[in-house]
Formats: C-alpha cells, sequence, structure tokens
C-alpha cells in the first residue's frame, strides 16, 4: 500500500469539487513519520477541504490518498481510529465537565477504564488541570480549551493528529504554549498535520506547504523556502507566494 | 447535557404541568351559564313552569323574559342571549287539545355555546312537559317540541381530552428536544468531533434517542398524576400498556426530529419543519376533531400519522379500560414507524460529505 514505511500520509492528485469550482485541485505531497507539517494557506485557499479529505469528513472528487496506511476513500472509518482531530472551535461539549469530556472521547476510542483512568491522570499532570477537572467546560478560559482539547484529541495516542487552525483568537504567549504541547507530542513519535495562517507558526514546523487557489505553490523546511524565495522570514516567502491568487475569498 | 441545561429541565417539568392545568379548563367544550332569553306570550300555569324550571338549572341563566318578541331578538344581538326561546301565544290551551310547539333559536355567534345551549334548553322543556303530562294524567304527545337527542350530557369532555394533553406534549417535547440537541451540535462543531470519531453512526443516534425515553417516562408519569390528583382522573386499563406505548410513541418523534435535524443546517431550519409536523399532527391526529367525522380522503391519510394510534391507545386504556390483547394493531403501527424512523435516521446521518 505504502512505498516507504515512514509515510504516513501520502496524497496524490487530490481534488474536491463543489460544482464547477475546484476547492482543492490536483494535490500530491508526503508527510513522514514524527513531522510537524505546515499546511498554510490564505483563507478559501482549500486548506480545510483538503484536511477534511484527509480526515474522512469528505469525498474527494478524484485522486487518491493514504493516511496512516489507510485509503481515505475506502477506509474512511478505519482511518478515524488512528487519527486526532482538533477543530477550530475545539469540539468539545461545552456543558459537560472537563472530566466528562476526557471520558465521553476515551470511550468513543474503545479505551479500557483503567486506559482512561491513567491517560486522564497524565493529562492532568502534564496540563496542571486537576482543579478545573469537575468544571464545566464553558466556564474556563480560551486558553485551558485549547489545550483540553488538543489533549483529548490525542488522548488514544493516535499515529497523526490533525489540527484545524488551532490558535485561532489565541494571544501570543498563549500560543508559544501551544506549540510547547504540540512539540512534546512531536517528540513522542506522533506526526503533526496543523493548517495556520499565522506565519511565526510555521518557522515551528519541520516542512510546510503553502497552498494557493486549491493547488500547493510551495513544499519544503521554513529553511528551504526562505532560500528558493529570497525571503528573510517566512512572511515574505509567504506573500511572494501567495501574491499570484486569484480567489480572494 | 440535559440536566446542564436548566431550560430544557423547566421545559421537561413545566410544560406537562402548565398543559395538564390550563389546557383543559381553556379548551373545555362544556357549556354552562347559557344565557336565555325568554319570550313569554302565554303566560299560563305551564309557561310559568317551564321558566323556573330553567332558572333553577344550574346551566341557565335568564337574561331577560318578556312578551314581546322583538325585545327577545334585540337581547340577543346585543349579546346578551345566547338562546332565544319563544313561548308561543294560548300554548297551553292548544297543547291540551292538541299541538303547539315551543321555539328556540341559538344564537350562532358562539356556534358552540348557542348550539349545545340550544339543546340543554330543548332537554330542560322536555321534562317540564314529561311532569306536567304526568300530573295531568295525558300522554305526551309526540310533536310537542323540536328536539334532536344528540348530545350526550354525561360524556364530560376533560375526560376525553387529557389523555390526548399528554399526547401532544409528547410531540413537542420528545419532537423538538432531540432535533434542537443535534442540530446545536451542528452549530457549536461538536457533531465534527463526533464525525472524525469511529462512533458508529447508529450508537450516535442512539445515545440520541435513548435520554428521551427517561422524558416520555417523566412526561407520562407527570401527566398522569395530575390527570388523577386535579381530575379525578384513573386510567381505567393497566398502567404498563400506557408506559409501553408512551416509549414507543417517543421513539418514534424523536426519531422524526433527529431526520429532521440531520436534514437541516440551523435552528431555524429544523424548527419550522417541526412545526409544519406538528400541526399537522395535531389536526389530523383524532386529537381535537375525531377522526370518523373528517372526509374519507383525510381519514385514509391519518393512517400514516403515528399519534393517531397512541392517542387511541391512550384515550381506549384511559376511558374503556382496553387490554393489549385488542390494541395490537395500534401498537404494532407504532413499532413500525418507530423502527422506520429509526433506520430513517441512521441513514440520513452522514458522517462525510
Amino acid at each position: 500500500m505504502m512505498e516507504t514505511p515512514d509515510k504516513v500520509i501520502s496524497v496524490k492528485d487530490l481534488t474536491k469539487k463543489f460544482g464547477d469550482f475546484a476547492a482543492v485541485d490536483h494535490i500530491s505531497f508526503d508527510v513522514f513519520k514524527g513531522e510537524i507539517f505546515g499546511f498554510l494557506g490564505a483563507n478559501g485557499a482549500g486548506k480545510t477541504t483538503a484536511m477534511r479529505m484527509l480526515c474522512g469528513l469528505s469525498i474527494p472528487t478524484s485522486g487518491t490518498g493514504y493516511v496512516a496506511g489507510c485509503d481515505i476513500i475506502k477506509q474512511s472509518e478505519l482511518i478515524k481510529r488512528r487519527i486526532g482531530y482538533m477543530s477550530q472551535k475545539f469540539s468539545l461539549y461545552s456543558s459537560l465537565t472537563v472530566n466528562e469530556n476526557i471520558i465521553l472521547f476515551s470511550t468513543i476510542y474503545g479505551m479500557t477504564k483503567a486506559e482512561i483512568k491513567d491517560a486522564s491522570a497524565k493529562l492532568y499532570r502534564e496540563l496542571d488541570m486537576e482543579n478545573m477537572r469537575d468544571t464545566l467546560v464553558k466556564d474556563i478560559p480560551v486558553g485551558w480549551k485549547q489545550k483540553l482539547a488538543f489533549a483529548v484529541s490525542t488522548i488514544h495516542n493516535p499515529e497523526i493528529v490533525f489540527l484545524d487552525e488551532p490558535t485561532g483568537g489565541v494571544d501570543p504567549v498563549t500560543r508559544r504554549k501551544f506549540w510547547e504541547l504540540i512539540y512534546q507530542a512531536s517528540s513522542r513519535g506522533m506526526t503533526i498535520f496543523v493548517t495556520t495562517h499565522y506565519l511565526d507558526e510555521a518557522e515551528y514546523c519541520n516542512r510546510i506547504s503553502i497552498m494557493v487557489d486549491g493547488k500547493i505553490k510551495a513544499l519544503g523546511s521554513p529553511e528551504e523556502l526562505k532560500k528558493e524565495y529570497d525571503g528573510s522570514s517566512m512572511d515574505e516567502v509567504f506573500r511572494k507566494v501567495a501574491e499570484t491568487a486569484v480567489r480572494d475569498d | 447535557m440535559m440536566r446542564r441545561n436548566p431550560l430544557i429541565l423547566r421545559v421537561i417539568v413545566m410544560m406537562p404541568i402548565m398543559v395538564m392545568l390550563v389546557v383543559p379548563l381553556v379548551a373545555d367544550l362544556d357549556v354552562k351559564n347559557v344565557k336565555v332569553s325568554i319570550v313569554d306570550n302565554d303566560r299560563s300555569q305551564l309557561s310559568k313552569q317551564i321558566i323556573s324550571d330553567i332558572s333553577s338549572s344550574d346551566f341557565f341563566i335568564v337574561s331577560s323574559i318578556s312578551d314581546n318578541h322583538s325585545q327577545g331578538i334585540e337581547e340577543t344581538e346585543k349579546g346578551n342571549a345566547d338562546v332565544l326561546m319563544t313561548i308561543p301565544p294560548n300554548y297551553e290551551r292548544n297543547l291540551t287539545n292538541g299541538f303547539s310547539q315551543i321555539d328556540i333559536q341559538a344564537n350562532g355567534v358562539n356556534a358552540t355555546k348557542g348550539m349545545l345551549g340550544a339543546r340543554y334548553v330543548s332537554e330542560a322543556v322536555v321534562n317540564t312537559l314529561k311532569q306536567w303530562h304526568k300530573s295531568a294524567g295525558i300522554m305526551m304527545p309526540d310533536n310537542s317540541l323540536n328536539v334532536i337527542y344528540r348530545f350526550n350530557p354525561t360524556l364530560n369532555y376533560k375526560n376525553y381530552m387529557i389523555p390526548a394533553l399528554v399526547v401532544i406534549l409528547f410531540i413537542i417535547i420528545c419532537g423538538f428536544l432531540p432535533a434542537l440537541s443535534l442540530v446545536s451540535e451542528k452549530e457549536t462543531g461538536t457533531i465534527e468531533a463526533m464525525n472524525v470519531s469511529p462512533v458508529s453512526k447508529f450508537a450516535f443516534v442512539l445515545s440520541k434517542l435513548v435520554p428521551y425515553w427517561v422524558v416520555a417516562i417523566v412526561v407520562i408519569t407527570v401527566g398522569m398524576i395530575i390527570g388523577w390528583l386535579v381530575y379525578g382522573l384513573e386510567p381505567a386499563g393497566s398502567i404498563p400498556i400506557i408506559y409501553f406505548a408512551a416509549i414507543l410513541f417517543s421513539l418514534v418523534m424523536s426519531g422524526l426530529g433527529i431526520v429532521i435535524a440531520n436534514k437541516s443546517s440551523t435552528m431555524l431550519q429544523s424548527i419550522f419543519v417541526m412545526f409544519a409536523f406538528i400541526i399537522i399532527f395535531q389536526l389530523m391526529g383524532g386529537l381535537f376533531t375525531p377522526i370518523q367525522s373528517m372526509p374519507e380522503w383525510a381519514q385514509i391519510i391519518t393512517y400514516a400519522i403515528p399519534p393517531r394510534y397512541f392517542i387511541e391507545i391512550m384515550r381506549s386504556v384511559y376511558l374503556k379500560g382496553t387490554y393489549l390483547s385488542e390494541l395490537w394493531l395500534q401498537f404494532s403501527a407504532l413499532g413500525g414507524f418507530a423502527l422506520l424512523l429509526l433506520i430513517l435516521s441512521a441513514l440520513t446521518y452522514k458522517k462525510q460529505s
């Protein structure tokens, strides 16, 4: 199925059309195990659509893709066991307590009682959230909610975790802390696939791709891209790549 | 989730109480305090007897007595009388000698009150006449009064209404709440988290339905307690049958709610669609108007309306004490609908787009 065991995501000519409009237009890329892969692009460039296809939420119009060794078209339910997903909206049940959310999601992923106990103890310790255990999620600050959402989406120790603009609307300090969590997860061998439009965050990634108008226009490590586009920062690179865009929203 | 939302909790407990307490009083079709205007052109012993019998009854208020027909009409037009009764001149003498008729006219502005009032008045007159004939030792002539005996005064409207009201509660609570809860998951994005998880469609749909079994049991219990405490109405049949029907029906309604929620992307959309169903269910389920008096094509349609069966079960168990074996048709219809909607709700729930 996969050419090298190291590739956890392998995509070829993936396309999603809504009517005549190609939201994602023949994209191809590979993501390797343990990588932090940044998925950049302006609003409406097709990042979220591409990610939804990889998570099995959206059926591609054409093209092939493998995630964690599973076909994204035929084995979408199998993929869902092996990945974690955190959306912009954090997807936690706000009228449940922190602990209830943890139990709910870990049960869904088929973890046993003992596993849940271990995992949640570890989670509380790492996030320093023990005192919020019985607080309703809607009552905790956004920064904490974000950390919790990340912890919950990785509670079943997935091979890959997809983060869809996880740091939207959060202050720089909290964002910085959040990236520390991402690094921790990555050092444990988890592959991170993250979309963002904060360009400083792009610098933290091992490799990034920049999407423009549904196509991948640039792909490589931040250093390579800076060299290629002759920019001193990712911000400059992004501008140079994205200026060819025709779609604006 | 539900217990964290105080509004929903209040709806579940308060709505049955409010509906059960208020609606039977308001939607009461029993007529009392019928205002009668009497035109007495006879002024005989008999006419006096009729008038005094009417004024001593709880059902009537004699608003005016005159000997002038146009004055009586005027009272009616002013709205002071629901029923106008005219006793013709020489009524007693003509009746003794053979034939005479009392004229009873109903005020059609309040059609129900006027019509039922007119019937009550005629019954009262017939009673008086019977006694008068007995005391005079004469057999009652057939045409002494123009009476239509169709209204059954012993039928208490509340007894008929209360079991049906529980049905309305079910339609609203068990239909709306799961639909709203699912659509709100769409709006807050938590459904996304479910869609990327390996949870099966069927399990997800069931998790939305099962809580409403509990809600159904609460609602029906509150309904029965109020029916018993406030209206002294106890089911003549067995209570387990009622609970069984309630759970089946809640499954039907919440299944419908889920199907609608699956197909709509906003709260507003789902509420509109739910309303369309609720109106049809209420009007065509036999709740307010008997199915037997609908046109034939409408009667055929009612077979496709699930509340019809639940209403029939509730009424026959409550009022007649019917056994399960006689209701198998209604139960299998409800069960069929429940199964159909359950499958539909799992099928219409799409984890992928």
